[in-house]
């Protein structure tokens, strides 16, 4: 299977050409319900993910919350 | 006592004092805290998910924002796309829709930009968002954040994290006047009695963190804010004696032998 190179929060992945979002995410052990997602800057409808497939060089921010004033 | 609330966007909370959850050592330092402040609100930043390191902790384990009411933040946000970009990645991580933007205009100081905040808040009020907005003291500032549409007025008492307390309480107290906004003071308070004074002059509430998380003894600390918040608006709402320059004795002059 061909291989197509993807940027996650910042750090280059390589992954399947088949991949869809949601792969990805399961394969980061991301709890969806937590997060949010966005690709090429673009917010990601959570209830989609397994309807995106990674396309090369797509850049996908996946964020969350953490402690802050 | 008739129950004294505070009203942001038609949420009403018990607590008037909320906390921020940066700068402790740990995650349940933090929960613990928060805890002990009695605090309804917290703010929370948003950042990337550490991909390399899965086991790191989440603040949602510890702190249930089904129970505590999250309030996404956009520090670290120096421009309105910044911060606009953040907000709308918070709203979407489960609906969040009342948040706290700040757009800073100095990496030093911390003041924040307010032509880029004045902007950002406009966006987010036609999107939906109910914004709580960290700005400076500068009542014809905060009024126009108002007429835009904001939730709260949420002005420094001083640079975030500094601890100085409340450098100008005149301008809290002409914002105060001028508004009936929920004002929350916001970033630069340093000790308990800071929270009291600001909640003496009006204030809906008080936000802190850097003065909990920071100190020596953080659960004291905690519940000393929490106590300063409850004397001081009992103190507010309680009606204040006219100051006078002379003296006037508190036992009766009567039967003096």
């Amino acid at each position: 299977m061909k291989k197509i190179k993807i940027k996650v929060n910042g750090k280059f992945k390589s992954v399947k050409s088949d991949n869809k979002l949601s792969d990805l995410i399961k394969d980061l052990k991301i709890p969806v319900n937590k997060v949010a997602i966005e690709l090429n800057k673009e917010i990601v409808n959570k209830t989609k993910l397994n309807k995106i497939t990674l396309k090369n060089n797509d850049i996908i921010e996946v964020v969350h919350f953490i402690g802050g004033g | 006592m008739k129950k004294d609330q505070l009203k942001i966007a038609n949420k009403k909370f018990n607590s008037r004092l909320i906390v921020g959850t940066g700068k402790y050592k740990s995650m349940s330092e933090c929960a613990k805290a928060i805890k002990l402040s009695g605090a309804e609100i917290v703010t929370v930043a948003v950042r990337r998910v550490n991909i390399t390191d899965k086991k790191k902790p989440l603040l949602m384990d510890y702190i249930n924002p089904k129970k505590i009411t999250y309030l996404p933040n956009t520090a670290g946000c120096f421009n309105s796309e910044e911060a606009l970009r953040t907000l709308r990645l918070a709203r979407e991580i489960g609906g969040w829709e009342l948040v706290k933007l700040e757009v800073l205009g100095d990496k030093k100081n911390l003041f924040p930009d307010m032509i880029e905040t004045l902007k950002t808040t406009e966006v987010l009020v036609k999107e939906g968002f109910k914004v709580m907005v960290y700005c400076n003291d500068d009542p014809l500032m905060a009024k126009r954040l108002e007429n835009s549409g904001a939730s709260a007025i949420m002005p420094l008492a001083a640079p975030i994290g500094s601890g100085l307390g409340i450098l100008n309480d005149i301008n809290l107290r002409i914002i105060r006047s001028q508004t009936k906004l929920p004002l929350i003071v916001d970033a630069g308070l340093g000790q308990a009695s800071d929270a009291a004074v600001a909640m003496e002059l009006g204030c809906d509430g008080v936000l802190v963190n850097t003065a909990i998380a920071k100190a020596k003894k953080p659960y004291d600390m905690a519940v000393a804010f929490k106590n300063a918040v409850i004397a001081g608006r009992l103190s507010f709402n309680s009606g204040r004696i006219q100051k006078t320059l002379m003296g006037s004795p508190s036992s009766p002059r009567k039967g003096i032998i």
